[in-house]
């Protein structure tokens, strides 16, 4: 009970594995790109929860500076992720992760 | 001899706020429900980086998450269904393995987490506001990530405009 009304390092691990396995679910069952780009994202912010939990209780500010890095990453790759889902989409007629088994037009 | 003070029901209430959309975007089958359950699993994420002392981070969540990746994860899905079905549906596969791997890693993290020795933080905890320090860390010790950065958001940027535009010259021959 005691460490249920203290927030410690533990609450924010928690939350983070949470949304890290949940990102992994998605990834692992979902047919559609843009549900697989939504994992990735879930994972990226669990990834992001636990930098900042290190570093708020190390007290120094690397964590927070990479976090800062991982955001700018996920931006990227949202944006790139996006193009390549659209021109699948436009070859494909569908963006079902599944049916995509062609290398070559 | 109370428990609950107003900071840990706070904290409790954003991270159900996290959890619980998390969950509802990983188990609906609506693609579109997705889309907008993420954006509470993104506010609720820079709710617990304003816990974390992270005040800077938290607004950059906002911004670049909710404002740029949630609008082109929803662009996506409109452009990848057509407007006239009305249930943008999303099939899954591998269920059951799925559902085990779930249940066997959360249990294995949170079984770490809580059953080896706690944490022990350090003295000098980040307390209050830490943009100033960001902006001496950025320009002293992360200058040369941070003007990599700015190369590769171009990179990505030209990149993903050559990959979108629609009528590329290879295609009409």
């Amino acid at each position: 009970m005691e460490q249920l009304a203290t927030i410690g390092l533990n609450h924010y691990l928690t939350i983070s594995a949470i949304l890290l396995c949940l990102g992994l679910f998605a990834v692992m069952t979902r047919k559609n790109a843009i549900v697989i780009l939504m994992g990735v994202e879930l994972i990226l912010n669990a990834a992001n929860i636990n930098f900042l939990a290190f570093s708020k209780y190390n007290g120094s500010m690397q964590g927070v500076m990479f976090s800062l890095f991982v955001i700018v990453l996920a931006a990227a790759e949202a944006a790139i992720a996006l193009a390549i889902v659209i021109n699948i989409f436009k070859i494909f007629k569908s963006v079902d992760v599944s049916s995509i088994d062609s290398l070559k037009e | 001899m109370s428990y609950l003070t107003p900071y840990t029901v706070i904290f409790y209430i954003f991270a159900a706020i996290t959890v619980l959309s998390a969950a509802f975007v990983v188990f609906t089958r609506n693609v579109i429900y997705s889309a907008f359950a993420l954006l509470f699993t993104f506010f609720g994420a820079a709710a617990l980086y304003v816990f974390l002392s992270a005040d800077f981070i938290a607004v950059t969540q906002v911004v670049v998450y909710v404002g740029g990746i949630l609008v082109l994860l929803l662009f996506g899905v409109m452009f990848t269904n057509s407007i006239m079905n009305a249930k943008p549906k999303s099939d899954v596969l591998h269920i059951v393995p799925g559902t085990l791997l779930l249940l066997a890693m959360i249990g294995a993290l949170l079984y770490t987490f809580y059953t080896t020795h706690s944490w022990m933080p350090s003295e000098t905890m980040l307390q209050g506001s830490i943009v100033e320090r960001i902006g001496f860390e950025t320009m002293s010790r992360y200058v040369l990530p941070f003007e990599m950065a700015s190369i590769l958001l171009l990179a990505a940027l030209i990149g993903a405009a050559f990959l979108a535009r629609f009528d590329k010259p290879a295609n009409h021959e």
